[in-house]
């Protein structure tokens, strides 16, 4: 059979040229957990992903209806598990508004210490696994390495590594250890010293990342402002909103530190170069807060921690929203009261992690698929406390 | 071949002897480059382990020398898994056409004066054809493995191999140029008597900028960082060895590893003397013995090591940056060294009166930089220490 020329080419045209629909998650090495999208993607080019969440839902909120007050605490270290402090202090303070309790000035001293370790140690693996994500090992175990020594810290405090359950109702659960102060000095030393300037200089400073995030997953000021994102992936949008200067808590107005916020400097603002720019910025910014809150710790009293910790927590009927800046972004509980209980009627939990995978969808489109996965890194998002 | 074909008695029917000597040399050489891989391994792991300020292996074996020996046992004795709908014919030849790519050019890669299986005249040319094979493996890996992530790896691999055979072809345009043959012997001839006389130095400073563009584009040919997107395990899972399991993925390891030693080799034959001793003649008359295969392979090593320290500081470049890397930057550096390079040697003088002069006083500024960066770490590493202990007292 002779072959048609014209025939044979329009064959050609007709090649399948559908798009291809590539399943990514929620077993995949860099979607930061049990996160699985769908990609539609033409060749490398991705046309629209849709995120799917709910592998990781352990009814947190079904939960906290039923067990006591204090109860819900251990429930939200695994929310946010890689900053659990952070969860426990926002639900202790929720639950202190309620009932109407004031902390000591030493609680909130040694709360703030442990929250702005537990925003470095976030930060650690957030800025950390967002280097791998792009290619870059090294400073992942670098900052890792420091990590550890956190949790050394925290290990030495309440005796558990991941989930504390440490910020209770009214108080602590144990008080730090002899020598605290001068183990924390020691870390900030080092992290100071060593772990922030080979941070900047090894994965912030290298012209590779710079190239890999600062045009990529460019998310306006309008747009963050419109899905509600919060903390670090807000303030790398250029607006300098932080609960600790805007509603301070636990004491934090009297402590000295700047809003870190992306100014864009090697592209538009809001990329994920910004994002991550804003995070290792903060860790210097939580370790200036840590030097002054343990100044401060060294020349307290020592007090009972538990002294305010209530017997029988059994609030009044009523209801309230509390919120703190977690070091994902503004953590807020809704907590309502029957008042004949000792469980809570309601627990809603706004998470800073659910809002920031929300505008996921809109920055993804026309993206590489190596450019998704430097987004979903640099949103730092964390399944836990997405599905909760 | 020659040698070992002249060693053999002359009593041996010539059929036999000419099969003995392609056999043994090929059967050493086999032996030898796989055994490499697992020094690879090794090194790479304790380097990266180094770099990232921990031990690295240290349980099998002392210091973990073992690890490696272990990890191939294992991989051999694991089962083999074949993904379902994978086209099983091309799934098993793939890892085999890989391994033979990285192993082929060893025929022509000179170790000594004699030390050669076959010195090709065409020599280089050779390498650079039979290198490509693995490509044709890896794209088979990633269509027969009926996974999308490996057939994106497979995509991958194909376009950046393809984008940088030219400039690595490009630059190793200029070293056949200058020396007016093919024949890696004679290459590694031309660059006699001393590292003054290297054609790294040649022409300075165009040839060390033809070296730098040959590495970078071999470096890429590897799949190796900041060049691995064909595997980037963040994106791609594993990239076209998703699904390969057992020996066949140790095929696809010894390959990588293997492929690294032949760019090396490669390069070194190229740019920096191959087996010739780095020092004068005269330095070295009084020892007995030539250390040819020994230089050759240290200098391979060396520029292993470059790679290993490369994959474990640079994040990985993008796709289309890739290709902006090799297109815009590569590619025309080279075209331009070829133009001016072949003018040089047509109408120009054979060397530049400085050559000699600059290789010997960058050759020991390199030294004394590695040398003085190594103690500055190695104090700071020991400072470090202390500090810690006397903070922790």
């Amino acid at each position: 059979m002779a072959t048609n020329l014209w025939t044979q080419s329009r064959q050609e045209d007709d090649l399948d040229t559908d798009e291809m629909i590539v399943n990514m998650g929620p077993q995949h090495p860099s979607t930061h957990g049990v996160l699985r999208i769908e990609l539609r993607t033409d060749g490398e080019v991705v046309k629209a992903a849709r995120p799917h969440i709910g592998y990781l839902h352990r009814c947190f909120e079904k939960h906290a209806e039923n067990v006591d007050y204090p109860g819900v605490i251990p429930y939200t270290d695994r929310m946010d598990y890689v900053a659990s402090m952070g969860n426990s202090l926002g639900y202790a303070l929720a639950v202190e508004k309620l009932m109407g309790i004031e902390v000591s000035p030493y609680v909130q001293t040694i709360r703030v210490i442990m929250a702005e370790l537990q925003r470095i140690a976030s930060h650690c693996v957030a800025v950390g696994t967002y280097g791998m994500d792009i290619g870059a090992f090294t400073p992942f175990l670098h900052l890792l390495r420091d990590r550890e020594k956190i949790l050394d810290l925290f290990e030495w405090t309440c005796g558990a590594r991941l989930l504390y359950n440490y910020n209770w109702v009214g108080g602590l659960s144990h008080d730090v250890p002899d020598g605290f102060v001068k183990a924390c000095r020691q870390f900030l030393r080092e992290f100071d010293r060593i772990t922030h300037p080979e941070l900047m200089d090894l994965l912030i400073g290298n012209k590779i990342f710079v190239k890999r995030t600062a045009r990529v997953g460019v998310c306006p000021v309008d747009l963050a402002i419109s899905y509600d994102l919060t903390g670090p992936n807000l303030r790398g949008s250029g607006l300098p909103r932080d609960l600790r200067k805007d509603e301070p808590y636990c004491g934090y107005e009297r402590f000295d530190f700047q809003v870190c916020v992306g100014k864009g400097e090697f592209g538009p603002v809001g990329s994920c170069f910004d994002r991550n720019l804003v995070r290792a910025l903060e860790m210097a910014e939580s370790a200036k807060i840590l030097h002054q809150a343990v100044d401060a710790l060294e020349k307290m009293e020592r007090a009972d921690v538990k002294e305010k910790v209530p017997k029988r927590v059994k609030p009044a009927k009523g209801e309230v929203y509390s919120r703190s800046e977690a070091p994902r972004g503004q953590l807020g509980y809704y907590i309502v009261a029957d008042g004949t209980a000792v469980n809570p009627y309601r627990v809603k939990v706004k998470s800073p992690c659910f809002t920031a995978m929300s505008v996921f969808h809109i920055l993804s489109k026309g993206m590489y698929i190596a450019d998704i996965i430097a987004l979903i890194g640099s949103l730092d998002v964390v399944l836990g406390e997405i599905d909760r | 071949m020659d040698v070992v074909y002249r060693l053999l008695p002359e009593s041996l029917p010539s059929w036999i002897a000419v099969a003995l000597s392609a056999a043994i040399p090929a059967i050493i050489l086999i032996t030898l480059m796989a055994l490499g891989p697992i020094l690879y391994v090794y090194a790479e792991r304790k380097i990266s382990g180094f770099m990232q300020d921990r031990l690295g292996p240290m349980r099998v074996g002392p210091y973990g020398l073992l690890q490696t020996i272990a990890d191939a046992i294992k991989l051999m004795f694991k089962e083999a898994i074949y993904p379902a709908g994978a086209d099983k014919v091309l799934f098993i030849l793939a890892p085999c056409l890989v391994v033979l790519g990285a192993f082929l050019p060893f025929v022509v890669i000179p170790f000594g004066k004699y030390l050669v299986t076959a010195d090709l005249n065409v020599g280089i040319f050779y390498v650079t054809a039979v290198a490509s094979l693995s490509t044709v493996g890896l794209i088979m890996a990633g269509w027969a493995s009926n996974n999308k992530y490996a057939l994106f790896g497979a995509m991958r691999s194909a376009a950046q191999i393809v984008s940088y055979e030219i400039p690595a072809v490009m630059a190793l345009l200029t070293v056949v140029m200058i020396v007016g043959s093919l024949s890696l012997q004679d290459i590694v001839a031309v660059q006699a008597g001393g590292l003054q006389n290297w054609l790294l130095f040649r022409y300075f400073p165009l040839m060390p900028v033809a070296f730098l563009v040959f590495f970078t584009a071999t470096l890429a040919e590897c799949n190796r960082a900041p060049f691995d997107i064909p595997e980037a395990e963040s994106e791609l899972v594993a990239g076209f060895h998703t699904e390969y399991s057992g020996f066949f993925f140790a095929m696809f390891f010894l390959a990588e590893y293997t492929e690294m030693f032949v760019v090396s080799a490669t390069a070194s034959v190229l740019f920096l003397g191959g087996w010739q001793s780095p020092f004068p003649r005269e330095w070295t008359a009084w020892f007995p013995i030539r250390l040819s295969p020994l230089w050759l392979v240290g200098k391979a090593w060396f520029l292993i090591f470059v790679h290993m320290w490369l994959r474990w500081t640079l994040p990985r470049l993008r796709v289309d940056q890739l290709m902006h890397v090799a297109w815009k930057v590569l590619l025309p550096i080279s075209l331009t060294l070829v133009l001016v390079i072949g003018a040089l040697v047509t109408w120009g003088p054979n060397r530049f009166p400085w050559d000699q002069l600059a290789g010997v006083v960058l050759s020991i500024g390199i030294l004394a930089y590695l040398v003085l960066t190594a103690v500055a770490a190695w104090r700071s590493r020991a400072r470090r220490i202390k500090e810690t202990a006397e903070m922790a007292a």
